[in-house]
């Protein structure tokens, strides 16, 4: 199959999410009853290629970070499926046992936003590093060793900070530590959940190169979790925009910012304030907030706050309906909505 | 004095048992009446503490070991009057006069800056009835009328709310809510958007932009965001290492910036309208940690165009002007226009 954008080859399909699932239950009361459903994530579905990077953007509460978890099953997904294909073989990381699923984890790691959180400080730079080769059974002080300062080289540390612990290091130190982690077993997809948020912008730069890189390098697989529209332009080869626990739409990344089909994706684009004066109060300007999951809006889900709304927003639930090659939509305006992208 | 407020060589220390941190460390700057100045840095750049010097709330650690700031402002009895900031007593009648009144300041997370244990409405009528001659009943409807402003939805019922009964967005509304009440002269807004998302932000810089008009006082904006700043401000000066390393209007900042520290800090920024590129220029290295003492130019281990010799003995270059109203602190850029002067 050709590449609708680049002409070239497409690789082959390594995850493929179906109708997936996350509802949290809404407790009260004395007997902590069941009240409610808070649907985080409610049938969202999309497959990332062999070294493609897929972007997951939208606000706090969207669902982002949960899809994030529930794809390597850091939470356990209400419903759904997630098809790895490896080695030649399909493996719905769902059906896998405890023990099954804890070999598997090494074709699928995470990196985390707070790089001051998610290192153990008592821990060095090198027990961090090789934690994921220890864990799954190699023991061998010289292949651990020669691996540390590999995974160093990869993520441009100097090896003689193996020995440090993470209090020593600045917060994009800290960051390329948990990618070298990340990378220890050599996987073929990693989930990165804003990595790069807790970053100054100077340092932002360097890490967003660094991944660049190793997904080039080794041809990884990522999904990018991020709320910032400017990271995601620069590191993903196709968005998912999500609201409200959906997918609202996804596109090759150059396709959604010059022409966005959903009036969400449209005022979202808009409202991130550019670095330019001479670019200023044109922007859309959302009313309301987004809604809280437990008590979804009839119909459309952003029909509260959508400036193209018409009457049957309130009652029809559109789907994600393909558009032209590559493109997903869902809104029931979308074939006749001629929405502003950002000019380049 | 035509400005509001005047900074000139400002600095303010922390004695640690480790040594000394010059969070601030010569800081000059103006505001226009009814201008906006913004104030853009990345993290430890002393932004912060430079607000909190201003307002005179600064941690027991930190001192003004040096510099101006005058402000000028009518008092009670409608006189004019300028004075120096750093030289009143923190807790007497002057600070306690222009603090939350002629001064107010919104922070970055609503949820720390508001009271957990007093609802919206108590925080309102005691900062109302702290500098204004009400009863409790006007000061109320003065607060519920100041939440209606601020674009809270059922204000009436919704300022007996505590904070933490509010979204994130609502919370920063309350928050501008009680720093306005008293209809201050400068509003100093501590990365006031940070913690929300780009839909409500676009909402809150929008009120801000609406409110300073309507109240025609001038706004302080403090951000790592340039895109913050190129919306809201007319003025900016760019912090490095508790320094402005550059001030200038705004269209000059963006589209004609001086200083090395500056233009990298434009190149790096992710950008949502500009092309993709293959790589993002990043600025090599971090920033030094605090403690450590950077002879010459504090920017000079990461800079381009530095030059041994020059750049990296003495003292740090001054902050000066270059062309009308546009100052920088770089002896490259400074000899230069002297040259070509």
């Amino acid at each position: 199959m050709l590449n609708h954008t680049t002409g070239q080859a497409e690789a082959p399909i390594l995850v493929e999410v179906k109708g997936l699932k996350k509802y949290f239950p809404i407790r009260s009361g004395l007997l902590r009853r069941q009240i409610a459903v808070r649907k985080a994530v409610d049938d969202v579905n999309f497959s990332i290629r062999q070294g493609e990077v897929l972007g997951l953007v939208g606000e706090s509460g969207c669902g982002k970070t949960t899809t994030g978890l529930c794809v390597l099953r850091g939470l356990e997904p209400t419903g759904g499926s997630v098809t790895m294909h490896v080695d030649g073989n399909a493996v719905d990381l769902m059906q896998l046992n405890r023990e099954r699923l804890r070999t598997f984890r090494r074709h699928a790691q995470m990196i985390f936003q707070d790089p001051f959180a998610s290192l153990n400080p008592r821990m060095t730079v090198f027990d961090t590093v090789t934690e994921p080769l220890r864990a799954h059974g190699v023991t061998d002080r010289d292949t651990l060793q020669a691996r540390a300062l590999e995974l160093m080289e990869l993520v441009g540390l100097a090896p003689h900070y193996l020995r440090r612990y993470p209090h020593a290091f600045s917060g994009g130190q800290r960051q390329r530590i948990g990618i070298a982690r990340a990378l220890a077993l050599n996987p073929k997809l990693i989930v990165a959940d804003e990595p790069v948020s807790a970053l100054d912008v100077s340092v932002q730069a360097q890490i967003i190169n660094l991944l660049k890189d190793l997904q080039e390098q080794l041809n990884i697989a990522f999904l990018f979790i991020s709320h910032d529209l400017g990271v995601v332009k620069h590191t993903c080869n196709r968005i998912a925009v999500m609201y409200a626990g959906k997918i609202v739409e996804e596109a090759p990344t150059d396709e959604l910012y010059a022409a966005p089909k959903h009036p969400y994706t449209e005022a979202l684009l808009s409202s991130v304030p550019r670095p330019d004066p001479r670019h200023r109060e044109n922007e859309i300007i959302l009313s309301g907030e987004v809604p809280d999951p437990a008590h979804l809006p009839g119909g459309c889900p952003f029909h509260p706050r959508c400036l193209y709304v018409e009457e049957r927003c309130k009652h029809e639930t559109p789907a994600l309906t393909p558009i032209g090659p590559n493109r997903r939509v869902a809104c029931l305006r979308a074939e006749e909505l001629s929405l502003r992208g950002m000019s380049t | 004095m035509e400005n509001i407020l005047e900074v000139k060589g400002l600095k303010t220390h922390f004695r640690f048992d480790e040594g000394i941190v010059r969070a601030v460390d010569g800081v000059d700057f103006r505001i226009r009446p009814q201008g906006t100045l913004g104030i853009v840095g990345e993290s430890g750049c002393g932004k912060s503490i430079t607000a909190m010097s201003i307002m005179r709330l600064l941690p027991r650690s930190a001192k003004i070991v040096d510099g101006q700031m005058l402000f000028r402002y009518p008092d009670s009895r409608n006189i004019e009057q300028i004075v120096d900031l750093a030289q009143v007593d923190e807790d007497g009648r002057t600070m306690l006069e222009i603090r939350g009144n002629r001064i107010a300041m919104i922070f970055q997370e609503p949820m720390t800056a508001l009271s957990p244990v007093h609802t919206i409405g108590e925080q309102l009528v005691e900062a109302i009835r702290l500098h204004q001659d009400l009863s409790k009943r006007e000061a109320r409807n003065l607060g519920i009328e100041m939440l209606r402003k601020v674009g809270i939805p059922r204000a009436e019922q919704r300022i007996d709310d505590y904070s933490f009964q509010l979204s994130g967005g609502l919370r920063q509304r309350a928050m501008i809510a009680i720093a306005l009440c008293n209809r201050p002269l400068l509003l100093i807004a501590d990365e006031p958007t940070t913690a929300l998302d780009v839909t409500i932000q676009a909402q809150i810089l929008r009120l801000i932009r609406e409110l300073q008009e309507e109240y025609a006082m001038a706004v302080m904006i403090i951000t790592h965001n340039l895109g913050v700043i190129a919306r809201m401000a007319d003025e900016v000066a760019v912090m490095y290492r508790g320094r402005v390393v550059e001030f200038a209007d705004v269209d000059s900042i963006f589209h004609a910036p001086k200083h090395p520290y500056t233009k990298a800090l434009l190149r790096s920024i992710p950008k949502v309208d500009a092309p993709r590129t293959a790589r993002l220029l990043s600025i090599r290295g971090t920033v030094p940690e605090p403690f450590a003492v950077v002879p010459g130019c504090p920017f000079h281990p990461r800079c381009d165009v530095a030059v041994a010799g020059l750049c990296n003995s003495g003292e740090p270059p001054a902050l000066l002007p270059v062309r009308n109203g546009h100052a920088v602190a770089c002896v490259l850029e400074t000899e230069e226009s002297r040259r070509y002067a």
